[in-house]
């Protein structure tokens, strides 16, 4: 109707203030999404870091245990070679084992709970969960920036947490280690978690609104995007499984201020009764890190074989089936600490993850039959995500066995399954949606030869940095130790000697995208020949996504029904003569 | 906004704020956007049972532990009579937050403030029952959660301390529900003194009705549990 909402949602107001508030103040879907994108990726860099300093300890073993000596006194037999800086606390020389603890503990709670979680469904989910629904927003516009300020707000506490000493319980807090630790600022961590939880329940509230209430006209459930059905399956367990950490850290919280004993065993209370609140909610997170994934893997294998998905229900059904089994597994954390009886239950109930999960591989893989499959860089990570999740889901199997999982319990081949699944499934499913998307939401194309460098030198980095972890971990190498026997070193120097090759790898791609914003060509409305209504509007969108209302007489993958045969899908949908008029005549 | 002109409202009058509601512009109507308001409180309220159920956990798992203990603890640090007056005034409360919606689908403005005006007497006894007949006396005599608990005079077991952090920290999450629940209600009466709420339009008051039942419908469970142990 009125002419501004045909402009961009990122062009500037007429004053530089005024360009700011619509940013801090905004209720776009659009922008709050792009805001939770930066605030993911300044994590994703704080948590690489912290993951860079855990590699550079492991490069040596150097002794950094302490020994008690015969008289009673307590000695480091050696110094880290890294992680020793000398530092008092408390009056007290800090050990260099707690730096080391530092060190993994920052890595994993600010992958877990500051990138991760939110990376796909809040930034990417933000940005085009409604646009592909054909909405104008979502359902609830301030709930969701209210959601950003509040994910600010925890991220600030983690920040804290790291500037006043850190935490060195690893990012699970078990108990009784989190109530009973003298060194950093473990309360501040799991109160900036707690907080975190909030964001990512409203953000799911959000989402499972929007997806009932808010498809466009001609939309119903089967046709919807696959990455809608991911964000929507995740957005339920969102809102189902993070009260459970919520509470679970709270009492946590009590724990350390007031000591109510319910979680430690000097006073008659349970340090297990933790665990399993803790992965009543964590274990259903780790499918709301990869559900996600999922989704957008789905998109690019359609997109960029320019071909029918193969079993569209049947993903669209295993994500719900994922969804739904997520919430029976938790016991298998505790394989050690549980009854045999209750063993085996988790046991089966963890194998049953395998078959939707399964289904969806096998999907992915008969859509590339016969397809016409461009290699750009989203193809790339689509077809590097199968292999690495394939191999992180195969390595699933022999942790859910009793039998083998006393052996590889808190070993190295845990750390591999679950970068395996967490970066080598989320991360690059992640990278292959933001390179997928980003014409979209900024408008611009990135250069797609470095862009391609850099996703061959993340996947072989990736590979070299965890796959030698299965042996170290079969061989017997506990995780989270500082120091380790001699004969472990080589593999160890192989898998650092990867993570600075991802380094390498993530940094070029940070250069693509920089360029891409300085200089980058102007992005057509459809790059990539996508049938999803996000294709079907501008790059940027406008303001309020459409220009009308937009109504769907097709499925989101329907190449073989509706792009006529001599017509190329980048062309699709080909161009409706009154729109043309609309946006290029004179209408001022 | 421009004015909104509305069929069968053609009084020379100006519109009542509840007549001349507007839904926001990613809405298609009104109705749409009261039903996707509610499908949003009844996921927030799903979120609210799964944070109790962990107290409901903790309380499984420990009477489990301790049975004798607990049995002994509930009955002698709980007054049953308290917990029974309380709930009836949580339930009286309840009602009376049903009457006030059903006194906006009737436009009946006034019935509206003193249904809500009513709730919250009821909410504020509560409050003030637990704050000076449960909590006080226990502060004083020492019966704190956990280690601060004092293990002096009468006790009735070695976990009674576990008992009473069950006890402290569930009732007091319930409590602070409840006073938030007190200031929502004080929100849906400024609402209401201000025309808010009518036949059009009463999308928050009966969201926070429905939060209003869930902080009843937790201590339901919670009075049986704790002093009927």
């Amino acid at each position: 109707m009125s002419g501004h909402h045909d402009v961009s949602y990122l062009a500037p107001k007429d004053t530089l203030w005024k360009t700011i508030w619509s940013w801090v103040y905004t209720v776009d879907h659009k922008k709050i999404g792009v805001m939770y994108l930066s605030a993911i990726l300044l994590a994703f860099f704080l948590g690489g870091v912290a993951a860079m300093a855990v590699r550079l300890e492991l490069w040596a073993p150097t002794q950094t245990v302490l020994e008690r000596a015969n008289d009673g006194t307590v000695t480091p037999v050696t110094r880290g070679v890294f992680l020793d800086p000398g530092i008092k606390e408390n009056g007290k020389e800090v050990p260099p084992n707690v730096w080391y603890n530092r060190a993994f503990t920052l890595h994993g709670a600010i992958m877990v709970f500051l990138f991760i979680i939110p990376s796909i469904p809040a930034a990417l989910g933000n940005i085009f969960l409604p646009i592909m629904l054909g909405a104008k927003d979502v359902a609830f516009p301030r709930l969701n920036l209210f959601s950003w300020y509040v994910y600010v707000f925890g991220g600030l506490f983690a920040i804290y947490s790291i500037l006043a000493g850190g935490v060195e319980t690893g990012w699970t807090f078990y108990t009784p280690y989190s109530t009973t630790t003298e060194w950093g600022a473990t309360t501040a961590m799991v109160l900036a978690a707690f907080i975190l939880g909030f964001s990512s329940i409203f953000t799911g509230m959000n989402f499972i609104v929007t997806v009932h209430k808010l498809r466009a006209p001609g939309m119903g459930w089967f046709d919807m995007p696959l990455f809608v059905w991911a964000v929507y399956a995740t957005a339920i367990i969102q809102v189902l499984a993070t009260p459970v950490l919520g509470i679970t850290l709270l009492m946590l919280v009590f724990e350390r201020l007031f000591k109510i004993g319910i979680f430690d065993p000097a006073l008659g209370g349970d340090a297990v009764l933790f665990q399993h609140f803790f992965w009543f909610y964590s274990h259903p997170a780790v499918y709301i890190m990869i559900l996600p994934g999922f989704g957008i893997a789905s998109e690019l294998i359609a997109v960029h074989c320019r071909k029918r998905l193969f079993g569209y229900k049947a993903i669209a059904f295993s994500s719900i089936a994922i969804a739904a089994i997520s919430f029976l597994v938790w016991g298998h954390h505790m394989f050690l600490s549980e009854t045999a009886a209750a063993n085996i239950v988790f046991s089966g109930l963890t194998f049953l993850v395998a078959i939707p999960t399964a289904i969806k591989v096998f999907n992915w893989l008969a859509t590339f039959y016969k397809a016409s499959i461009s290699w750009n860089t989203p193809m790339l990570y689509a077809a590097f995500f199968i292999f690495c999740f394939t191999i992180g889901g195969l390595t699933g199997p022999p942790l859910a066995t009793l039998a083998t999982d006393i052996h590889l319990h808190d070993t190295y081949f845990v750390v591999a399954h679950f970068h395996y699944v967490m970066m080598g499934g989320t991360v690059l499913a992640f990278m292959g949606g933001l390179h997928h998307w980003w014409p979209k939401f900024t408008g611009r194309m990135y250069n797609e030869f470095w862009a391609r460098v850099a996703s061959v030198i993340v996947f072989i980095a990736f590979n070299i940095t965890f796959f030698v972890q299965f042996f170290l971990g079969t061989q017997g190498m506990p995780r989270r130790y500082a120091t380790y026997d001699e004969h472990f070193q080589l593999l160890h120097q192989i898998s650092t000697a990867g993570a600075l090759l991802l380094l390498v790898g993530f940094l070029i791609h940070a250069a693509v995208f920089a360029q891409s914003l300085v200089a980058g060509a102007k992005a057509p409305k459809n790059p990539w020949g996508g049938l999803s209504l996000e294709w079907e509007t501008e790059s940027p969108p406008v303001e309020h996504n459409f220009h009308r209302e937009p109504v769907v007489t097709h499925g989101p993958y329907d190449y073989d029904t509706v792009v006529p045969a001599h017509v190329d899908p980048r062309d699709y949908p080909l161009p409706d003569p009154a729109e043309v008029r609309r946006v290029h005549g004179d209408h001022h | 906004m421009s004015s909104i002109t509305t069929k069968d409202l053609t009084a020379d009058r100006d519109l009542l704020p509840w007549e001349a509601y507007v839904p926001g512009h990613h809405w298609r109507n009104a109705e749409d956007e009261a039903e996707g308001a509610k499908l949003g409180m009844w996921l927030f309220l799903s979120t609210e049972v799964l944070l109790f159920m962990g107290f409901f956990t903790a309380y499984a798992a420990f009477r489990m532990k301790f049975p004798g203990n607990w049995y002994e603890a509930a009955h002698y640090y709980l007054d049953w009579q308290i917990g029974a007056i309380n709930t009836c005034v949580l339930l009286l409360s309840s009602w009376t937050v049903v009457m006030a919606v059903r006194a906006a689908q009737l436009a009946k403005r006034r019935q509206i403030l003193v249904y809500l005006a009513i709730t919250n007497l009821c909410a504020l006894f509560f409050l003030a029952t637990k704050l000076i007949l449960e909590y006080w006396p226990k502060i004083q005599k020492g019966k704190l959660p956990g280690a601060n608990f004092a293990y002096t005079g009468e006790v009735q077991g070695a976990h009674d301390h576990i008992f009473l952090s069950v006890y402290w920290i569930s009732t007091a999450t319930h409590g602070f529900h409840v006073l938030v629940g007190v200031f929502l209600i004080s929100w849906c009466m400024i609402k209401a003194a201000k025309n808010h709420y009518g036949p059009k339009h009463y999308t928050s008051l009966e969201n926070v009705a429905l939060y209003w039942h869930l902080v009843d419908v937790i201590w339901i469970f919670l009075f049986p549990l704790l002093y009927l142990a």
